[in-house]
């Protein structure tokens, strides 16, 4: 792993307040991007903001990522949903400061899979939330960081 | 953006395992350079999968993505179907490739 990758998410209390008024100056211009439930700084303001209120467990959303990961700044998570017709994916990193990382919304010809690399400041469940048939369903996995995702 | 992409599509049966990776810095705006300054946001926030043209797979990701970004996907194709993956960042800066299945 190179040290470029060593993505800085330190000091996530005082950063918490800096991104914040950083993220105002610059206005999204990616039309399509929920700015709403990105910017949310709780997972159930998160959910709320993608219009997943209401969420059912389910044990057909597989969520492989490590148990323990080494290296914060790149934890490997890989989503598949087995229930019928799911329409999008959504992988929350509970803890980080911003915890919706993405949404993947599938159209016919895809399918309800994805797997990426995200930033963990520090250890923390790793929630996704898959819509199928008009409903949200969710699966909980838990992953302890070893290193922050920071730099530091 | 010049920083280069890759992506590889693999038949198996009728779908396809897409890898494809972006060269993209994805600060967070909680970084600081050498001088104590904040590096602003600068990351991917729109990534869309397209086969043959029709979006299959249209995703929306935040700064927590790590840097230079790999994505897995699975599409359902047939060999010689193109598929293009774009993305367009916070500050409207885009890119693309494509490939054919194979």
């Amino acid at each position: 792993m190179d040290k470029l990758r060593r993505v800085t998410l330190k000091t996530a209390a005082a950063a918490g307040i800096l991104a914040a008024t950083a993220l105002h100056p610059l206005r999204v211009l990616a039309a399509g991007w929920n700015k709403d439930a990105f910017q949310a700084k709780t997972p159930a303001d998160a959910l709320k903001n993608l219009g997943a209120g209401a969420t059912a467990d389910s044990s057909a959303i597989v969520i492989d990522a490590p148990q323990i990961a080494e290296n914060g700044a790149v934890v490997p998570i890989e989503v598949t949903s087995n229930l019928p017709n799911t329409k999008s994916i959504a992988v929350l990193v509970e803890k980080n400061p911003f915890p919706l990382v993405g949404k993947f919304d599938f159209n016919e010809g895809a399918v309800p899979f994805v797997k990426l690399n995200v930033k963990m400041g520090e250890s923390s469940n790793v929630r996704v939330v898959a819509e199928a048939g008009g409903k949200h369903y969710v699966a909980v996995k838990e992953v302890k960081v070893t290193i922050g995702g920071c730099g530091g | 953006m010049a920083d280069p992409m890759k992506m590889r599509a693999t038949l198996k049966g009728d779908v396809a395992d897409v890898r494809v990776l972006m060269g993209h810095p994805m600060e967070t705006g909680q970084r600081k350079d050498g001088s104590g300054k904040v590096i602003p946001l600068h990351f991917i926030q729109e990534v869309t999968v397209r086969l043959n043209g029709k979006p299959v797979i249209e995703g929306q990701i935040s700064q927590a993505v790590s840097r230079n970004p790999v994505f897995s996907f699975r599409i359902k194709g047939k060999a010689g179907d193109k598929l293009e993956v774009s993305w367009l960042d916070n500050k409207g800066e885009t890119n693309k490739t494509e490939t054919a299945l194979a």
